[in-house]
């Protein structure tokens, strides 16, 4: 079972959209569209999001993606229709690319809130100014220790680093109980990696902390020396 | 002059009748300060709102409330929909399955609505919205409630005429939430339609139990 998700657009096309191209990175995802009125316009419609949410729900619980400010709205008052059910959860995030980031981490097994957090990862700041932003302590630099386990690879595929390496080491990583930086930046963000721009050639400095540490740095290792099975 | 289900379809009726009839203006306050699409997304929802009514025959005020609220959010499209929605939810939640609403009861439910509308939107009073109107209405509404002893009417005529006070007011002031205050300065000696659709809205509520 895989967490599922839910997308609110004000757009139909949007919407579905954005659902073709998450599915691409995440077969097994329950990925369901909710854009549009009921009468096909513009706009958000709280029947078609309870729906969507009917449809999504039996899993190991669903996350919602919105896109403009009154599909936050129709979603919140989703979850207030619905009692607010639990394993439902709204993520503050920019739609495509959390979206994608997300359907990436539930494809890899992660769990709801680790879900929520690849997609909020997506983004810049978050868009609310009354909800301070969730600071990410990295074991690392409260305690002062160093990494507990390290590793260092070089990229030997021809595209480098682009969406779907990036997409598979967010992906695998966000299931490990692990906090990974890979270059300095967060290695459960698929954003992040990409924004790397490590082509062929490049190294890649892996640093882990917590339980899973090694198991992260060899996930990480394997992937890259295996090219990410791309010429 | 009680305020019980049968109250509350007719009061659900004049909204629908009052929005149809100030549609045109509800556009071109909207065509000022927004997108234009107020009048037409309000005059659609509250039209399937009396397509609902007439179909599940709610048995409470409370029922016919919530069931509009489900309406609202499903038909109007735009902003107003979550925002009226959640307060009809609210209102319907405060009255819970009673059969008559008393005068505190009402108060109670105006302020719930508006505390709902507050926590969707995240607009304060003075911000140029519906909350300029549905505050000084739950206030209004309260203090009637407390000081006019039984009479439910003066309790209904005090919040729809602070509605429409609310809504005057919101003329001079800079839209600081919405669509509006992408306008900045600009926002400034317009009617928010907001406010405005929320004033039609208490004024049928008197007229409903005249």
């Amino acid at each position: 079972m895989t967490v599922s998700i839910v997308v609110v657009s004000h757009s139909e096309k949007i919407a579905d959209g954005a659902v073709e191209l998450a599915a691409q990175m995440a077969p097994d995802v329950v990925i369901v569209a909710a854009g549009g009125t009921s009468d096909g316009r513009i706009g958000t419609s709280l029947e078609k999001v309870l729906a969507a949410l009917d449809q999504a729900a039996g899993s190991d619980g669903a996350v919602i993606l919105t896109d403009l400010g009154s599909a936050v709205m129709t979603a919140e008052s989703a979850l207030e229709f619905a009692d607010s059910p639990a394993g439902v959860v709204l993520a503050d995030a920019p739609l495509v690319e959390g979206l994608v980031a997300a359907a990436v981490a539930a494809q890899g097994g992660a769990d709801l809130q680790a879900v929520k957090r690849a997609a909020e990862a997506a983004g810049g700041p978050p868009r609310r100014t009354d909800v301070p932003p969730q600071q990410v302590v990295e074991e690392g630099s409260v305690t002062g220790q160093g990494p507990a386990c390290t590793g260092e690879f070089e990229l030997i595929n021809q595209a480098g680093m682009h969406a779907r390496p990036a997409a598979k080491i967010a992906g695998g990583l966000s299931s490990l109980d692990a906090e990974v930086t890979i270059n300095g930046v967060d290695g459960t963000s698929m954003t992040s990696l990409m924004t790397l721009a490590a082509g062929k050639g490049s190294l890649l400095h892996v640093e882990a902390w917590g339980v899973d540490a090694e198991r992260a740095v060899n996930y990480v290792g394997g992937l890259v020396q295996a090219g990410f099975g791309e010429p | 002059m009680v305020l019980d289900v049968v109250w509350a379809v007719k009061w659900l009726t004049l909204c629908a009748q009052a929005m149809a009839e100030h549609r045109v203006e509800l556009i071109e306050l909207d065509r000022a300060i927004g997108d234009s699409d107020h009048g037409e997304n309000m005059d659609r929802g509250f039209q399937a709102v009396l397509d609902k009514l007439a179909e599940a025959a709610p048995e409470t005020p409370g029922a016919a409330l919530k069931l509009t609220a489900m309406t609202l959010m499903s038909k109007v499209g735009g902003a107003a929909g979550p925002l009226y929605g959640t307060a009809f939810l609210r209102a319907a939640a405060a009255l819970g399955d009673s059969a008559e609403i008393e005068p505190a009861a009402w108060a109670g439910a105006l302020a719930a609505a508006r505390d709902g509308i507050v926590a969707r939107g995240k607009a304060e009073p003075g911000d140029k919205t519906m909350v300029d109107a549905w505050t000084p209405a739950a206030e209004a509404a309260r203090a009637a409630a407390e000081n006019g002893g039984p009479d439910v009417l003066t309790v209904l005529v005090a919040a729809a005429e602070a509605a429409e006070a609310g809504a005057v007011a919101t003329d001079p002031l800079m839209a600081r939430k919405g669509r509006a205050s992408y306008l900045g300065e600009r926002s400034i000696g317009h009617r928010d339609p907001g406010a405005a659709s929320t004033a039609l809205i208490l004024r049928a509520a008197v007229g409903a139990a005249a």
